[in-house]
């Protein structure tokens, strides 16, 4: 007994230390992507003279705010989700029918303008309302059944937004959307203006600051709610069902609301977003949505490391920047690396061989699921893996470990 | 029989009684529609089961699966390039090349799904349960971006070989290449059960897919058992492949992706796991595509197929023929 005692008071601090240590770490990461942010319109403005970089700053926005949601469902709950894109439609569509003159060539025959600070709510709901409809039936199944049924659902939401024409405009697409206005709002160098000064009203597709600002208004207080039921009794439920369902319901938890909570709670962001996204780019249409994009918000997920929240930012920004801005930049990188170390004549188009940078053009889909399967090969856990699940098996193992130490010693 | 059964029963049953209705008024159009449904729901078996066998031993859905189908088609067309084939006719040529390309071609596509498992899936076989899935959309991409790189963008030609012989009976249309589509289809589904019921690998699969643990434990190579079930699904799929060429002469890159995920949800209908129901179900898959397409309108049969595997999935998840499995 006199060795177990140490043993025991050592593993008590090495347990608080971690709890420290968890805590520094998503505090690191949440401070640099405040500094970053805060410092972004600045630094962009001044390195690019231009709006391109903000533009692909709120755009990756709005990934983050769909990689937060789905990773309520299927970081902290466990459950899988591949048709994640559907509750995003559903959201866009809302905002992008109720806020734009879509309605008045429709059998409706009359235009609706509500505010976007009202639909954004309503988006919410919708997609909520859409989530606990399909998960009501499906969540009792097993959990690879609702991979599949979610897939379904994906495939049948944009197909749907096609068919109704008469109301959505089918392929022609949701035109001439309605921005977010506010009553005031500040001014200065970084909208081209020389001085600060204060605009009244003030409509959004003036400074495409403005998105940004919004958006990380957005992203914040969905960490925060989503950070919030985590350390919940809901989201200690979703944890205990994700690693095992049979004791969670054992232990008197009632899985199949918790599920729907977690499924409906996640749909819930996506419509959020949904909304965002249709004001941001005012023009929605069905191909927006496709299986392609619940693919890439899941990848997100899982390599940001799925249930850590800040992991799960950090992977949408590097997803983002992989997917949209370092790939279909590649060929003009490689053409000029060509040229600056003497082989330039690579980049000329003979006979078969189209030119260096057209020939990379042709590797992107190689190139992303190269990188997808490398990722996953070198880190099937996440690039920042969940730290408390990490510990929670780690612990567990230990706890075994000293109570075969102390049956021996007894 | 639960309530869910009913449900699934009633839905079934109306369906049936619908298409009866449409065989009686309008028996040309009923048989016409139907012998398209067989040939393509034939070919979606053949797919279907890839996916099935995959799921029923490593509970993955393999992504990539579609993207083989589709690759098998590409190494097709190149293969038959170097035959003096004639198109349009048929010639001794013609059935020589054939009777090599099929082989070769489906050799060919189990050596590269040996490779996929190898290099993508079995060094995560005891990861977090969602990488492997990324990895095979990882390898799809992959698969569509060799085939992008290879022939381009734009749909490939397939060459036109099989008889074209056809005849009218009774005013429905029907030619060799439906009698072809469908006896391939028929002959290979009947070997993989002859081989997955009579052989010892085949029994050897049975019982991974079963438990792996104990069928480790009774001294089966577990990765060996799992490389044969990959080799054989792409052998299927590469004979699809072909026969999707050989039927409709037009082939493009991302042709796997969208009927990949239809013979994944003929997988389904007819039970996860189950062989012969994915076979059953790619059949009655294709026949519904076929019946939507042309009483629904085709731009509702993605929403008709897609709202089936819910439906399937809500009121009975085990599917046509599949057990109830406890979750593991």
């Amino acid at each position: 007994m006199s060795n177990a005692a140490p043993a025991r008071r050592r593993s008590l601090r090495e347990r608080i230390g971690f709890r420290e240590r968890i805590r520094d770490r998503d505090t690191a990461v949440y401070g640099i992507l405040i500094l970053l942010a805060l410092m972004f319109p600045l630094v962009s403005y001044n390195i690019t003279e231009g709006t391109a970089w903000i533009s692909h700053a709120t755009r990756a926005g709005y990934w983050v705010l769909l990689a937060i949601g789905l990773n309520v469902v299927v970081g902290f709950a466990g459950l899988l989700d591949l048709g994640y894109a559907a509750f995003f439609a559903i959201g866009a569509y809302t905002y992008a029918l109720l806020a734009s003159p879509q309605l008045a060539s429709s059998p409706a025959n009359h235009a609706v303008h509500i505010s976007f600070w009202i639909l954004i709510f309503v988006s919410l709901m919708m997609a909520a309302l859409f989530g606990a409809i399909l998960g009501f039936p499906t969540l009792r199944l097993r959990g690879d059944y609702l991979a599949i049924v979610t897939l379904g659902f994906g495939e049948i939401v944009p197909q749907l937004f096609y068919n109704f024409d008469q109301w959505t405009g089918g392929i022609n697409a949701v035109g001439l959307i309605d921005q977010p206005l506010l009553p005031a709002w500040v001014q200065g160098p970084w909208s081209g203006d020389p001085e600060f000064k204060i605009v009244s009203p003030f409509n959004f597709n003036t400074d495409p600051v403005a998105y940004y600002v919004l958006v990380c208004f957005l992203v914040a207080i969905a960490v925060v709610l989503v950070t919030n039921l985590y350390n919940s009794r809901l989201g200690r439920a979703w944890m205990a069902i994700r690693e095992d369902e049979v004791a969670a319901a054992a232990m008197g938890i009632n899985t199949v609301t918790t599920k729907l909570l977690a499924f409906g709670i996640g749909a819930s962001f996506s419509g959020f977003a949904g909304a965002y996204y249709a004001a941001d780019v005012a023009l929605v249409s069905p191909d927006n949505f496709l299986f392609i994009v619940s693919i890439t918000v899941l990848v997100m997920v899982v390599l940001g490391g799925m249930g850590n929240v800040s992991g799960v930012i950090i992977g949408a920004l590097v997803m983002y920047y992989l997917i949209f801005i370092l790939i279909p930049g590649l060929p003009e990188i490689v053409t000029g690396f060509a040229s600056n170390v003497g082989l330039g004549s690579l980049n000329q188009s003979t006979g078969d061989w189209p030119g260096l940078g057209e020939e990379t053009q042709r590797l992107n889909f190689i190139i992303y699921g190269g990188i997808l399967v490398a990722v996953m090969l070198l880190r099937p856990q996440g690039l920042l893996p969940s730290r408390v699940r990490e510990q929670e098996l780690k612990h567990a193992a230990v706890q075994e470990e000293e109570a075969a130490i102390e049956m021996s010693h007894a | 029989m639960s309530l869910p059964d009913y449900g699934f029963y009633i839905l079934c049953g109306t369906a049936v009684i619908l298409l009866a209705a449409q065989a009686v008024t309008h028996p040309t159009q009923f048989f016409q529609v139907f012998i398209f449904g067989l040939t393509q729901g034939a070919i979606y078996a053949l797919v279907a089961l890839g996916y099935t066998m995959v799921y029923g031993i490593i509970e993955l859905i393999n992504f990539a699966h579609g993207d083989v189908f589709t690759l098998g088609a590409y190494i097709g067309t190149t293969l038959l390039g170097f035959f003096a084939i004639t198109e349009g006719t048929f010639t001794a040529i013609n059935l020589i090349a054939l009777i090599i390309v099929f082989p070769v071609v489906m050799l060919i596509m189990g050596g590269i799904n040996i490779t996929i498992e190898r290099v993508a899936y079995r060094p995560l076989r005891n990861a977090p349960r969602l990488a492997p899935l990324i990895t095979a959309i990882g390898m799809s991409f992959f698969l569509e971006g060799v085939m992008f790189l290879w022939r381009g963008p734009a749909t490939v030609h397939f060459p036109d070989i099989l008889p074209t012989q056809s005849w009218y009976v009774a005013g429905v249309f029907f030619g060799v290449r439906d009698i072809f589509v469908v006896v391939v289809g028929a002959v290979l589904v009947s070997l993989l059960a002859v081989f997955i019921n009579q052989t010892k690998l085949g029994k050897a699969m049975r019982a991974t897919a079963q438990d792996r643990d104990a069928a480790q434990l009774m001294g089966i190579d577990i990765n060996r058992t799992i490389a044969a079930t990959f080799f054989i699904g792409a052998l299927l799929a590469g004979a699809g492949g072909i026969i999707w060429g050989l039927y409709y002469n037009t082939i493009y890159y991302q042709l796997g992706f969208r009927s990949g995920l239809i013979a994944f949800t003929a997988a389904v209908f007819g039970g996860i796991g189950n062989i012969p129901g994915a076979a059953i179900g790619g059949l009655v898959i294709g026949l519904t595509a076929a019946f939507s397409d042309s009483y629904i309108g085709s731009k509702w049969t993605q929403v008709v197929i897609f709202g089936i595997l819910i439906g399937v999935l809500v009121f009975r998840p085990t599917g046509l023929l599949g057990m109830r499995v406890p979750e593991k």
